[in-house]
């Protein structure tokens, strides 16, 4: 008797972890197909063209002259060295936004036509370059191995 | 000053000193690995006696090594390259010493100080283990020490020396200095690292092959510690972020968040968990698996913020071999001790039998709808890398995933969270539950309901999360209030009655009540008000109900910084309420700005003011926030951990008590 009612409860819990497990399941992959965020290259996006509307993420270096400003209104060129997207910006700019610096955008591209980020992100560290930088840069050749800044800023007290 | 103060240590070489104590440090894991666990297998009490001994000689050492490492920060010894890294003479003292940890090399050495700290309070607090437990349960947090240390020694030794010593450092990362990392790695890395007496229980139990209510009364006060901390640190953090980043939120779903998420996640989880063993003898083999995996998590966790295989705002400059080393590591432990338990698991005994509404029914809930976000969030952290792997292709998981996923799994553990400690073990009534608690749902329902229509917001997940914290605070109340048969009639005397309730009963309960406290904090930062505005010296906005005017930019120079203050004056209906002080600041050794956030506390509200620019012609970019009663956020955290600690001291009381778990009268429990 005991031990029936014992099958009977464990059934009970596995029916209901299953429930429950199911759901989260469901949940993330509904929520993979529709939440997640492909990150693209500035030659990725001249290649392949960006459909209005579709979140993608960006990351490439800010190109050096390419920096408007209006107030919180921006206007700035992602570049991967091979190709270039011209990004527009409304917003306050994180503290380590330069040009010549790697730069991560979020956003899309609007309906006529030109590419609005909803966020940017510059490392907190001036000497970290965001990997997906890194990796823009390296399909395009450009990247030199020289991580180790050890040395350059020891002579100048 | 400062060269003689260099000099004088460079001749002493406290360094190598601390260098030789870490690698003494090892040999005395090794030892303390293989000698109790050798004795426990031979029951030879000689070598099982040696645990103790063994674990405080590893403390001392590295503490050795961290206290020679700290007088190199203080005495800013730029011959070692990690002072150097990371240090800089005008520093200020505190950020000298906090600085020792705001680094990957120096943060592994405080990981493994509060390791050895964990390994040496083993005996010190369980002096009634039975010695072959014991001699297990330190032998195994002996082998993580010594992965450890390994890894220090071999790829990230704090101590290694430049020559020619340069003259200056390069400064700290301005982003930590700041209180900030005083408070929060230490009492993170007490939570992660607690985790590991957890799991050594657990390794210690499978090896025997023994797991009863007297094993669970043992682990629980090791669990709710490293919890409470694990809370503590998780929350300063987030505070810590809200304040220094400027942007005004305070949970980001950043890959390293969820890293300490997800074992609070399960910690939580276990703590329950563990309730069941003590009391009830079962969900024996899950509790197990619960604090293998949560420690498993805590060393992901690690992994995941010092290798920095995912994009992060904590990300140091990474180094591939730390990652694979880690990764090692990660495998040895999570594939051994899930070895073990596979090979084991059949050997422990299942015990009583439970209805599916009870007491038990309602923990065995809780922790499957835990264990399914601490997956969920799992999934969601680690899905970039999978996907990476396999397609070569590199996507972002952020906060949309999350709240869709994680969010719905919450909703109904809160819903149903009043109703668990009014169940009885074994079989509840919930019809007679639910009559309790109608009187606390209407109330909630009509709170939210006046609440969106006076404060005119209409949005309905805050109108939501207003009505469950309610619930959830009321509903904890009202356990208690049942519990010390409280009257309308006469509540001096329930008032009293529910003073002397047991400690752990009231743990329980503000562990409950901080929960709901929190949750009425995001209610209240989901209804904040922000606005973005150009100004110059004079103009006015309104935010909120409050007039802020930028009454001029000064310049001030600090120790290691310059900035430009923005002062804001803020006032409400004519009345001058306070001044409050953005600032723009520069640290010359890098050559890098931060933004202070200027911060006004009204009640549990705030008024929130960041500069985003500040140009040469005195015009600034301000973001302006009012963010209503989101101090609840951290104020509910705390009280978490505040019922954790309650449930401790309680512990604390009845340890070494017999087998009889629900005795009422703690002067009635016999001496052992």
């Amino acid at each position: 008797m005991a031990m029936n009612r014992r099958k009977q409860n464990r059934l009970i819990i596995i029916a209901a972890a299953g429930a429950v497990l199911s759901v989260s399941a469901g949940l993330s992959l509904y929520a993979m197909n529709d939440k997640i965020v492909f990150f693209k290259s500035p030659s990725d996006i001249a290649n392949e063209g960006l459909v209005a509307g579709v979140r993608v993420r960006i990351g490439g270096l800010v190109k050096e002259g390419s920096w408007q400003r209006d107030g919180t209104s921006h206007l700035f060129v992602v570049t991967d060295t091979a190709k270039d997207l011209a990004v527009r910006y409304n917003g306050i700019m994180p503290d380590l936004f330069r040009e010549g610096q790697g730069v991560v955008l979020d956003g899309a591209r609007s309906a006529a036509g030109d590419f609005v980020a909803d966020s940017v992100l510059a490392k907190h560290d001036e000497n970290y370059i965001p990997a997906e930088v890194a990796a823009a840069l390296k399909a395009q050749g450009h990247w030199q191995e020289d991580g180790k800044t050890y040395g350059q800023k020891s002579a100048n007290p | 000053m400062d060269s003689v103060l260099q000099s004088f240590m460079q001749n002493l070489m406290i360094v190598e000193l601390g260098h030789f104590a870490l690698v003494l440090a090892l040999v005395a894991a090794i030892l303390q690995t293989l000698v109790p666990i050798i004795g426990a297998k031979r029951g030879d009490m000689q070598l099982m006696a040696t645990a103790g001994p063994l674990s405080t000689v590893q403390l001392v050492l590295v503490a050795l090594a961290f206290l020679a490492l700290t007088i190199a920060y203080v005495g800013s010894d730029f011959s070692v390259r990690n002072v150097w890294e990371n240090s800089h003479t005008l520093k200020p003292l505190i950020y000298k010493i906090s600085g020792v940890w705001g680094n990957h090399e120096g943060s592994l050495l405080l990981w493994v100080l509060i390791l050895a700290l964990f390994g040496a309070s083993i005996p010190m607090f369980g002096r009634h283990l039975p010695s072959r437990l014991k001699a297990n349960v330190i032998g195994v947090q002996g082998s993580i020490s010594v992965a450890f240390l390994l890894f220090i020694l071999l790829s990230s030794n704090p101590f290694l020396r430049l020559n020619p010593a340069p003259m200056e450092g390069q400064d700290l990362n301005p982003l930590l200095q700041d209180i900030g990392l005083a408070i929060h790695p230490p009492l993170l890395y007490l939570g992660y690292v607690g985790f590991s007496v957890t799991f050594a229980f657990a390794v210690a139990a499978l090896i025997e092959g023994r797991v009863d209510s007297a094993w669970a009364r043992w682990v629980r006060p090791w669990a709710l510690a490293a919890w409470l901390f694990l809370t503590l640190g998780i929350s300063m953090g987030s505070y810590w972020a809200y304040y220094e980043l400027g942007w005004g939120g305070w949970w980001f779903w950043d890959p390293v968040e969820n890293a300490s998420l997800m074992p609070w996640i399960l910690g939580t989880a276990l703590l329950h968990s563990a309730i069941v063993v003590e009391k009830r003898n079962t969900l024996k083999v899950w509790t197990i698996l619960l604090a293998i995996l949560t420690f498993s998590l805590s060393l992901l966790g690690t992994f995941i913020v010092r290798s920095g295989v995912l994009t992060s705002v904590h990300s140091f400059a990474t180094d591939p071999t730390r990652g694979v080393f880690i990764l090692a590591i990660l495998c040895v432990f999570i594939g051994g001790s899930l070895t073990l338990f596979a090979a084991r698991a059949n050997a422990v005994q299942s015990g009583g039998v439970f209805a599916p509404i009870s007491r038990e029914g309602g923990l065995v809930l809780n922790n499957l709808f835990l264990s399914a976000a601490a997956a969920t969030v799992f999934i969601g952290t680690l899905y970039p890398l999978f996907y990476e792997a396999l397609t070569g292709g590199k996507i972002s998981v952020g906060p949309p995933f999350f709240n869709l996923t994680v969010l719905p799994l919450c909703l109904p553990l809160l819903l149903a969270m009043p109703f668990g400690p009014f169940l009885t073990w074994k079989r509840a009534d919930i019809n007679g539950v639910a009559q309790r608690l109608y009187a606390v749902a209407a109330i909630a329902i009509a709170m939210a309901l006046i609440g969106s229509v006076l404060s005119g917001h209409r949005n309905i997940w805050s109108m939501m999360a207003l009505g469950l914290g309610i619930w959830l605070v009321l509903g904890a109340l009202s356990e208690t209030a049942f519990r010390a048969r409280w009257q309308w009639s006469n509540p001096w005397q329930g008032f009293r009655r529910a003073f002397n309730l047991p400690r752990a009963s009231w743990g329980a309960m503000l562990g409950h009540l901080g929960v709901g406290v929190m949750v009425l904090g995001i209610a209240g930062a989901g209804m904040r008000t922000e606005l973005i505005k150009d100004m110059r010296a004079g103009d006015s906005v309104e935010l909120a109900g409050y007039t802020l005017k930028f009454e001029k930019l000064v310049n001030e120079t600090g120790a290691n910084y310059r900035q430009d203050v923005a002062v804001f004056q803020a006032s409400r209906n004519g009345k001058f309420l306070a001044e409050i002080r953005p600032a723009k600041r520069i640290y010359p050794a890098r050559q890098m700005p931060t933004t202070e956030a200027g911060i006004h506390t009204i009640g549990a509200s705030q008024l929130y003011l960041s500069l985003g620019e500040v140009r040469e012609d005195g015009l600034i970019v301000a973001r302006l926030y009012h963010q209503p009663f989101i101090l609840l956020i951290w104020i509910g955290t705390l009280i978490m951990a505040l019922g954790g600690a309650l449930s401790l001291a309680d512990r604390r009381l009845r340890i070494g008590a017999p087998k009889a778990a629900r005795l009422r009268n703690p002067n009635a429990v016999p001496a052992e």
